[in-house]
Formats: C-alpha cells, sequence, structure tokens
C-alpha cells in the first residue's frame, strides 16, 4: 500500500532573486532548490551577504521571486504566507505595547476575543519564562528578553511553518545558548518545519535535523545538504561535545570554508 | 545633592540678574535713574504692578481669554495636522501633487496673516485661533508625516506576518507611530499656539495677555510691558510643566520621554 505523498511544508523551486533592473541587478541567489518537509528543522548556513535572509522572505512572501516559484503545502504561494510565522533578527516588536500587549496581539488576526488572547497570551509568556515581565514595554527587557517575546508572539499564532533569520544573532553566547534550548524545548512540543537562517555553524549543527549550506554571492546556490542525526532530545552545551558533532562540523566545514573566503576576499577587494 | 545644587545655582543665576537690574536702575550708574528708569523701570516695580494684576483679579480674565485660544489653536491645528500628516503620508501620489503649496505656505510668515485673520474673523478669539493654527498645523502635520512613513520596516513587516490586514496595521502599527512623533513635538506645538494667541492679540484685539502688553506699551508704561511679560513667562512654564506631565503618562513605554524634541 502506498501512503499519499507528503507535500512540503515550504518547497522553492528553481529560486532565483534579482534586486533592481534585469540587467544591471544584482543577483543575491540563483537556482535554489529546497523542500522543508512538515515538522523538518532546517538550518541555512553560508558566508555574509550569500542570501540567506532572501531565501526567508521569498519564503514568507515578503519578497517575490524573480524566477521560480513557491510552494506551501503543495499550494502556489501568492502574497504573504499566512501559514508562516517568521521571527527577525533586529527587534520587531511594537515598542508602544507592552510584553503582553505584543502577544496578544498576535491573535487579532484571528478573530481571538482580547479577553481570550489576553489569558492566552499571558501562558504564553509563562513559557518563554517571561511571567514576571508581562507589562514591560520592549525597552525596558533586555535583548534575551525581547526575543522571548518575539518568540511567544510567533507561537501563539501556532504557525504550521516556522522562518528564523538569525534570531539569536545579535545575543550573547550564553544567552544564545538558553534561546537555542528554549526553542528546541517547544519545537519538540509541538514540531514545525523550520527554516533558521544563521552565520554560526555550530548553532546550526545543534539545532537542526539538516544543514543546507550555501555559496558566496553574488547568484550563490546551495552547495551542499549534510543530514544531521544527532539524537534528540539534544542539549545545545551538550551536543557540542558529542564526538560525531565533530565529525559533522569537520565535514560541513570543508565545504564552507572556500565559500567564506571567497566572501571575505570580496569584501577585502570592495574595500576602497 | 546634586539636584540641590543645581537648584541652588540657577536660583543664584536669577538673584544676580535681578539684583543687577535693581542696582543700575535704582542708581545713577550709567545715566540719571529717571531716564533708566524710564527705559528699563525697575524690578520692585515690575514685581508690584504683577502682584497688583493679580491682587485685583483682572489679569485672570486676560489669561483665560489667552489660554482658551491657546487650547483651541493646539487642538485644531494638531487635529488638522495628524489628519492630513496619515492621509499624505499613506497616499503618495497626494503628497506630490501638494508638496510645492505646503512648502510654499509654510514658508509664509505667520505674522503676514495676521490681518487678514483679523478681516475674517474679527477681533474676537477666532481669529487669534486662526493665527496659532497655521502654526501648529504645520509642524505636528510634518512631524507626523514623517513619523508615519518611517515606521520601522521590520515592526511593519513583522505586523503583517502577524497577520495584520490595513485596519489593523493602521491601529497596532501607524496610528501610534504617527502619535509618537506628535507627542515628540509637544512643547513646540503648544509654545507655537500660544505665539499665534500672544501675537493675535498683540496686533488687534481687546483682551488677553498680547493685549495688556500692547496697552501698556501704547502708553510708554515700560513697568506694565515687563509685568506683563513676567506673567506671560510663568505662564509658559505652568503650560509647560503640564505638558511635560501629559507626556510623561502616554509615552510610558518610550526610553526617554522628557529628552525628546524640545526644539
Amino acid at each position: 500500500m502506498l501512503a499519499p505523498p507528503i507535500a512540503p511544508a515550504v518547497l522553492l523551486r528553481n529560486i532565483a532573486i534579482t534586486f533592481g533592473a534585469k540587467e544591471a541587478g544584482y543577483t543575491a541567489v540563483k537556482s535554489i532548490d529546497l523542500a522543508a518537509k512538515p515538522g523538518e528543522f532546517i538550518a541555512i548556513v553560508g558566508p555574509t551577504g550569500c542570501g540567506k535572509s532572501t531565501l526567508l522572505n521569498a519564503s514568507a512572501g515578503l519578497l517575490k521571486p524573480s524566477e521560480g516559484h513557491v510552494e506551501i503545502f503543495g499550494t502556489p504561494l501568492s502574497g504573504l504566507n499566512g501559514r508562516a510565522g517568521y521571527l527577525f533578527q533586529q527587534d520587531a516588536l511594537m515598542p508602544w505595547k507592552t510584553a503582553l500587549q505584543n502577544v496578544s496581539v498576535a491573535l487579532e488576526p484571528k478573530g481571538v476575543g482580547p479577553a481570550e488572547a489576553r489569558d492566552r497570551a499571558r501562558d504564553w509568556l509563562r513559557r518563554v519564562g517571561l511571567s514576571a515581565f508581562v507589562d514591560r514595554y520592549p525597552h525596558m527587557l533586555s535583548g534575551g528578553q525581547r526575543k522571548r517575546v518575539a518568540l511567544a508572539q510567533m507561537l501563539i499564532r501556532d504557525p504550521e511553518i516556522l522562518l528564523m533569520d538569525e534570531p539569536f544573532g545579535p545575543l550573547d553566547a550564553q544567552t544564545r545558548q538558553i534561546m537555542g534550548n528554549l526553542l528546541l524545548d517547544l519545537w519538540a512540543a509541538n514540531r514545525k518545519a523550520v527554516l533558521f537562517v544563521t552565520h554560526d555553524l555550530e548553532e546550526a549543527i545543534a539545532l537542526a535535523d539538516r544543514v543546507v549550506v550555501m555559496s558566496a554571492g553574488p547568484a550563490a546556490r546551495i552547495i551542499g545538504e549534510f543530514p544531521v542525526t544527532l539524537p534528540r532530545p539534544r542539549d545545545i552545551a551538550e551536543v557540542r561535545l558529542d564526538p560525531s558533532f565533530h565529525q559533522i562540523y569537520k565535514e560541513i566545514w570543508a565545504s564552507l570554508r572556500a565559500e567564506v573566503q571567497k566572501a571575505y576576499a570580496q569584501e577585502e577587494g570592495a574595500a576602497p | 545633592m546634586n539636584r540641590m545644587k543645581l537648584i541652588l545655582l540657577q536660583l543664584a543665576v536669577g538673584i544676580a540678574f535681578l539684583l543687577l537690574w535693581h542696582v543700575l536702575t535704582a542708581y545713577p550708574i550709567l545715566a540719571p535713574t529717571r531716564q533708566t528708569q524710564f527705559f528699563f523701570s525697575t524690578p520692585l516695580d515690575v514685581l508690584a504692578r504683577v502682584w497688583k494684576e493679580f491682587a485685583s483679579g483682572e489679569i485672570w480674565r486676560h489669561l483665560g481669554i489667552t489660554l482658551l485660544e491657546t487650547i483651541l489653536a493646539f487642538a485644531f491645528g494638531a487635529g488638522g495636522g495628524i489628519l492630513f500628516g496619515f492621509l499624505f503620508a499613506r497616499r503618495a501620489l497626494l503628497a506630490a501633487v501638494f508638496d510645492p503649496y505646503i512648502k510654499a505656505a509654510n514658508a509664509l510668515p505667520r505674522v503676514v496673516l495676521a490681518p487678514i485673520f483679523a478681516l475674517w474673523f474679527g477681533l474676537g478669539i477666532w481669529s487669534k485661533v486662526a493665527l496659532g493654527f497655521t502654526l501648529v498645523f504645520f509642524i505636528v502635520f510634518f512631524n507626523v508625516y514623517q513619523g508615519v512613513r518611517e515606521v520601522s520596516p521590520v515592526v511593519l513587516a513583522n505586523a503583517r506576518m502577524l497577520g495584520m490586514n490595513e485596519r489593523q496595521l493602521l491601529r497596532h502599527v501607524y496610528w501610534p507611530a504617527a502619535l509618537t512623533w506628535m507627542f515628540s513635538s509637544l512643547h513646540t506645538s503648544v509654545g507655537f499656539a500660544l505665539v499665534g494667541a500672544v501675537v493675535g492679540e498683540y496686533l488687534g484685539s481687546s483682551a488677553g495677555l498680547g493685549y495688556k502688553i500692547h496697552e501698556a506699551e501704547s502708553v510708554f508704561d515700560v513697568t506694565g510691558v515687563f509685568a506683563g511679560m513676567a506673567i506671560l513667562s510663568i505662564f509658559v512654564i505652568l503650560i509647560d510643566a503640564v505638558v511635560t506631565f501629559i507626556e510623561r503618562r502616554l509615552l510610558v513605554w518610550h526610553p526617554s520621554p522628557s529628552t525628546n524634541g524640545q526644539g
């Protein structure tokens, strides 16, 4: 008996994204093919400026690819991707709303009443460990706490796809580990397809089921996909000590190193 | 401790100024006292006059009228500024078409409008409200226009990814952003509302602080002019304190509300 084929949560088919005029424009990515199964955690790594975020924006519908097309659960994407949540690298909370208001407002487009939205937001802030900070405004919170609020704001809508653009980039090393573990716990409880962009290879391996490596831009391509078979549940700090972690790291770094050097050389060359 | 020191220094500057004024007008140092007192009055005379104005209760009516004009000018100017700032920021074509006219209108010194307004609205409060309106409107308009256009693209993208429609974006993102910018110009715009009221009164009216000052000036009553200016200053400081209080309450989410846009 054949099970019906499951459509990928996100399918990028032959994507190219060019900024500016067709001829003179800058092509960020080219010939990208990527499929994320439902419940699969994919980390995308690559040198700076390789267009990793561009791919997320295309999957979110914030950016229309110049070539190719995006499918979400088998349906071609047009307009914004309503089934995805997006965690931005920069602060994206509304600064004029408290933590609680920022999270509860995410339920308003779903038609949830204000009282219920508040209750559920309170529960989510508890889950990300911010019970004591519900009435704080973003500027009164630390960088890590703001990310927790943003995480709760994204997850409360229960999106089927999570798009994350170097979400823990601005945080210090310890906070990153704590946030990584929090993310893994929340994800393990309710598995969604994840596209997680990072420039930190260790973070990518510690979190993901599969690491996708991109080449240096312009016209960046996918140059390798590496499954990560480390057992779950994982602890971000401890998994790094696992011998097979090193094995995977070496393998991926071998293909990534040349690209990082290429990107670095380009930046050097471009500098006046 | 530091704060005490600051207040003491501030008081010292004021007392030094008053002492200098007193010494130069009470003794014939630069010129005969009759002459210096005619041109500069004396601090004690001015103080006595201010006291008399308040004691007789005469000044309250004028203060009330100036305050009413200021509040009305601010309310209409801010309301119009928000409305049009919003509209223009969201409709690029409208903004592009009206751009030269708005610049031209804003470049016009408002004082020249005072006689026109007096002609149109009479010598009562409405000609002063109109003058204050033209000053407040443009400040709020430009601030709101800027504020709505410069809403952080990340905050906006995030709100859209949360599934917000146009109406919800307006309510949760654009509107608060616009209000922030309006509040950041609150001190300036309230100040200009008052300027409009006083200048309007000065140029033609039968009541208000501007009228009092003009009246004293027309009979070379320097003491009266200075007394009017002193009362005006106290009035401005009080209004500014109220504005600061309101601002603190409304911008509670803001990192440093009190240091914002005190232009």
